[in-house]
């Protein structure tokens, strides 16, 4: 075993030196009804050789994106993470450290969070970003309940463009809290109707730029009407690299911006973990979830950091923190404070219009496809496209063709009639000849 | 002049050259460099990666933005360069022992991190179609079986994304099952005044009213205090079990058949899992929901404070309405449950947006596999032991919380000893610091003055469990022998000096910002 440093010999030696015959003498207080004699019915112990056998075959098991054509997004990406990033996580002293309890110790781990926090805020467009949340979904949720905190009144619009997931993990929490929430059709431009939805009982306003189809908003119109009413706008994005093109959050009067941050440094990892991105006005940052890195000075004056306004969390306040949240998603923010180190604002602006130009090039190839309807005009990397029939169909049939052809929206909801839009993602990873193949295999099929 | 200034003294002496004692003249000191932030190395034109040139988005029309993002750049070097330079001033399991109580700070196994990084697990979508990830499922439910029967209990859901995710899932379940039951008029959550903060938290944001139960004399839950408060008003209880005083609940079983008996449900903190796993079924304990974290009793690594996972166990009573998505294994082979319709019409809604922490789900899979039902056994076995005897070396010097008998994985001190030498809890953890040594958990749990809770784990040797106990009582007999500046002013070794966490919470600075706010000077 391994991972177990203690031998026969220290194990007897140190029963002596407690005072017991035998270990089952540390575990007396256990009822006897619950005492095993025996190991749970599971295999033993095995040697890495074993494991990475068993691992590996599972692994080849699942068909990853690199084996060919790939087009899937709907809040997962697929991107370019350089060497650095992954090198760099792996460091023992950030792999292996604690939440930075003892800041004197971790000074490591606080600056790359005060970086990173910086960088959020910028990206965002916003005053002030937390040290991350675990995913864009759950930071949309503490968001909305944030908003309940701030404006004291008792409802959330939904437009009908949140990724429908997203609207899920904000529904088991508003609902949880007693907040009512309106969620409204799914549709291309549901941004539309928003504005009509909101009233005096609204606390917060929530829509997603680029929407889950993919279409790109000026929400700023949107923030006014919320602002009107005395609501806030949360503005959700779940590709953070659309932010070196577009219009950011802030720019267009969001009060809380939160997205998902996986497409930068973080790889797709069916699905987690993520991390989550919370940035808002400086006004409301004692009613942020979360942890906070801020700045401070040593007993000789130095400069250094440490986690701050800790009074809002459970550890301190208990029943009346602002969120039950403990834990961050700090590794994978570390990963996406390095890659976006490494893209600067150059980069980043470059990679954005990379992929725009990637997602256009995907929309003129499938829109000379006959009985392919592009459904939006607008977009960044993403969009919808109307495929004749049961898009969930279509999807396996491509699938089975060796192409990963998107995200059939009914997947996503169901309940929405929408079984013919597919949503298709390209990105700088996505090369011609994928646009190609793709495109042929789809006219075949839709053919068929 | 200005990479002087970068994270240098800002005291006017130390800036005109007549720096303290612990300071030097660039503020490098032996190996450790002064590491400026990133927006202080003038890279505001830089990038560390070469991208193909890309025509503007003129399609875009407004909606692009104009002005600057303020970002600054790296060559690949100083990315390299600034990042292992930041990472130098982080402790860590890798370096030495990590004794933070509660939190389980055991070896990080590398063949988890290579496992996770197979491209057929770490580059895969989650909505790709389910035909094409069989093994990522596959996985998820072995995963699932494997806690299920460490456990003893019927189901699992795996999605919650950390521990204090897991006690929302588990709650939500209970509320869920209460309302299905009739019983939505139950409003009000039991918990120890030892618990995690995280448990009344958790059920205040849920709605719940979050009601005390005493302690006896000897750290459990005082059972007639218990009794006196269950009543058709209870909706849960909330025990963490082995105890945050790193005791077993010696009546744990008539805890929950009173709880049971009152209506309520059982909601154990797993966050001391490590202490039983493979010896002791929460299942056999009559437990109702527990949640697990797989970064502390499986491995996975902690991150500087995450990501983690926090998969919940559920007894038959609460299995149906556990959230979405879920795994079933058919005729065509595994597929996941992601709407709350058929089966799942009972589902009380989603936790996020996909499957949870794959990622965490791998590496966990991986230890699992590498220990085996004996080696897990084995684990428990080996951190209780090694709790113990700390405890046992320590306790002629130091006050055990609770003398009598033997603690879990985790052994409490109070600071009864430190009476009279004008050192506190907090100087003594400092002063750990300059000996090598991260501290303990410190005034945690609540109910034990000045508390030093210490968590030594399995993957500690004895030869440095030794080193450890010899720092702790050099420390200790300096405390006695009135040795007090050696503690009040600690860490002098670190890379800085205790940090002024009033001034940071008073003045919060929270982002760097182009025009230089006044230096923040301690007051």
């Amino acid at each position: 075993m391994r991972y177990l440093p203690l031998s026969p010999d220290d194990r007897r030696d140190m029963l002596g030196v407690i005072g017991v015959p035998s270990i089952d003498d540390l575990f007396v207080d256990v009822p006897a009804v619950a005492r095993r004699a025996d190991p749970v019915d599971l295999p033993f112990h095995a040697g890495e050789l074993e494991v990475e056998r068993e691992m590996l075959a599972l692994s080849r098991r699942n068909r990853s994106a690199a084996e060919g054509p790939f087009f899937c997004g709907a809040g997962a990406y697929r991107h370019h993470v350089p060497a650095t990033v992954d090198h760099l996580i792996q460091r023992s002293e950030f792999l292996t450290s604690y939440t930075p309890y003892q800041p004197e110790i971790a000074q490591g781990t606080l600056q790359v969070l005060f970086e990173f926090q910086t960088q959020v805020a910028a990206l965002t467009g916003m005053e002030v970003a937390n040290a991350s949340l675990y995913d864009g979904s759950t930071a949309a949720a503490e968001a909305v309940m944030m908003a309940q905190r701030i404006t004291r009144k008792s409802k959330a619009v939904l437009s009908g463009g949140v990724h429908p997931h997203y609207v899920g993990a904000i529904e088991t929490l508003a609902h949880a809290a007693g907040v009512a929430t309106q969620r409204l059709a799914a549709a291309v431009d549901a941004e539309a109707a928003v504005i009509d939805a909101i009233d005096a009982d609204t606390a917060c306003v929530v829509v997603q730029t680029p929407n889950v189809f993919g279409a790109v908003t000026d929400v700023s119109k949107i923030a006014e009407a919320a602002h009107a009413a005395g609501a806030l706008l949360i503005v959700v994005t779940t590709e953070a690299v659309s932010y070196g093109l577009l219009k950011s959050p802030g720019e267009m009067g969001a009060d809380i911006a939160v997205a998902e941050g996986q497409s930068i440094g973080n790889g797709l990892n069916f699905g987690g973990p993520y991390v989550g991105l919370f940035a808002c006005r400086e006004k409301f940052v004692r009613q942020a979830p979360g942890r906070l890195c801020g700045e401070t000075v040593d007993a000789e004056g130095r400069r250094g950091f440490v986690l701050t306004l800790s009074t809002r969390e459970q550890h301190i306040r208990r029943d009346k923190a602002t969120s039950n949240i403990c834990t961050n998603s700090g590794l994978c923010a570390l990963a996406f404070s390095i890659h976006m180190s490494l893209l600067g604002e150059t980069g980043l602006r470059q990679l954005a219009l990379i992929n725009h130009q990637k997602a256009v090039a995907l929309r003129d190839a499938l829109a000379a496809i006959p009985g392919v309807e592009i459904l939006t005009q607008r977009f960044f990397n993403e969009f919808a496209i109307r495929v004749p029939g049961s898009a969930t169909e279509v999807v396996e049939i491509l699938a089975g063709n060796g192409v990963i052809g998107g995200v059939p929206f009914a997947r996503l909801d169901p309940a929405a009639g929408l079984d013919d839009v597919l949503l298709v993602a390209a990105t700088e990873t996505t090369s011609d000849s994928d646009i190609f193949f793709f495109s042929k295999v789809l006219a075949k099929v839709i053919a068929q | 002049m200005t990479m002087l200034n970068i994270g240098r003294p800002t005291r006017p002496e130390a800036v005109d050259g007549a720096a303290g004692a612990h300071d030097t003249l660039t503020g490098g000191r032996g190996l450790l460099q002064d590491e400026a932030l990133i927006f202080e190395l003038d890279g505001w034109d830089k990038t560390g990666v070469d991208l193909p040139a890309a025509p503007p988005a003129d399609d875009l029309g407004d909606l692009v933005r104009t002005a600057p993002i303020g970002l600054p750049g790296l060559s690949e070097p100083e990315a390299v360069r600034h990042y292992v330079r930041l990472s130098q001033k982080n402790h860590a399991i890798d370096l030495a022992l990590y004794p933070l109580g509660s939190c389980t700070m055991k070896h990080n196994p590398r063949l988890n991190e290579k496992m996770a990084r197979l491209p057929g697990f770490s580059d895969i979508h989650p909505l790709q179609p389910q035909s094409t990830v069989q093994g990522a499922l596959e996985l998820m439910d072995r995963l699932a079986h494997w806690l299920k029967t460490l456990t003893g209990m019927p189901a699992v859901a795996l999605t919650p994304k950390a521990g204090a995710h897991g006690e929302l899932c588990g709650l939500l379940a209970i509320r869920a099952a209460h309302e299905a039951a009739g019983q939505g008029h139950r409003k009000t959550v039991l918990a120890p005044t030892s618990a995690h903060g995280t448990n009344p938290a958790t059920a205040a944001f849920v709605g719940y009213t979050v009601v005390e139960i005493a302690q006896t004399a000897d750290g459990r839950v005082d059972l007639a205090d218990l009794e006196a408060k269950l009543g058709d008003h209870v909706a849960a209880i909330m025990v963490t079990n082995p105890n945050t005083c790193g005791l077993f609940e010696r009546d744990v079983v008539e805890i929950a058949r009173l709880t049971h008996a009152a209506g309520a449900y059982f909601y154990c903190d797993g966050a001391n899992f490590n202490a039983i796993v493979g010896r002791v079924r929460p299942g056999d304990l009559g437990v109702d929901a527990m949640h697990i974290n797989l970064h502390k009793t499986f491995s996975t690594p902690h991150g500087g404070g995450g990501p983690g996972a926090g998969p919940v166990v559920l007894s038959a009573a609460l299995a149906p309405f556990a959230p979405t998505p879920w795994i079933v294994h058919g005729e065509n082979g595994y597929a996941l449950i992601e709407q709350p319709e058929g089966e799942a019409r009972a589902a009380f809604g989603r936790m996020c947006a996909f499957h949870g922490q794959m990622g965490m789900y791998v590496r966990a899979y991986a230890y699992m596999l590498s220990h085996g039902a004996d080696g897990l056994r084995q684990v428990a076995e080996d951190a209780v032991l090694n709790a113990n005897y700390l405890k046992a070396r320590l306790s002629d010097l130091m006050s055990p919380a609770f003398p009598e008998g033997p603690c879990m994985h985790e052994a409490l001190f109070d600071d009864a000893w430190l009476e009279g030498t004008g050192v506190t809890t907090l100087d003594f953890a400092k002063a750990m610091i300059d000996e090598g040594f991260h501290p303990m958990t410190m005034y945690f749990p609540l109910v034990v003055h000045g508390a030093m809770l210490i968590e030594p784990t399995e993957t500690e040797s004895k030869q440095e469990l030794d080193r450890f106990v010899v720092a702790l009582r050099a420390l200790a007999g300096a405390a006695k022998a009135g040795e007090v500046e050696r503690f009040k002013g600690a860490p002098f070794h670190a890379p800085l000096r205790r940090l002024d966490e009033t001034l940071a919470a008073r003045k919060p600075k929270l982002r760097w910002r182009p025009v230089a706010d006044a230096p923040l000077a301690a007051e």
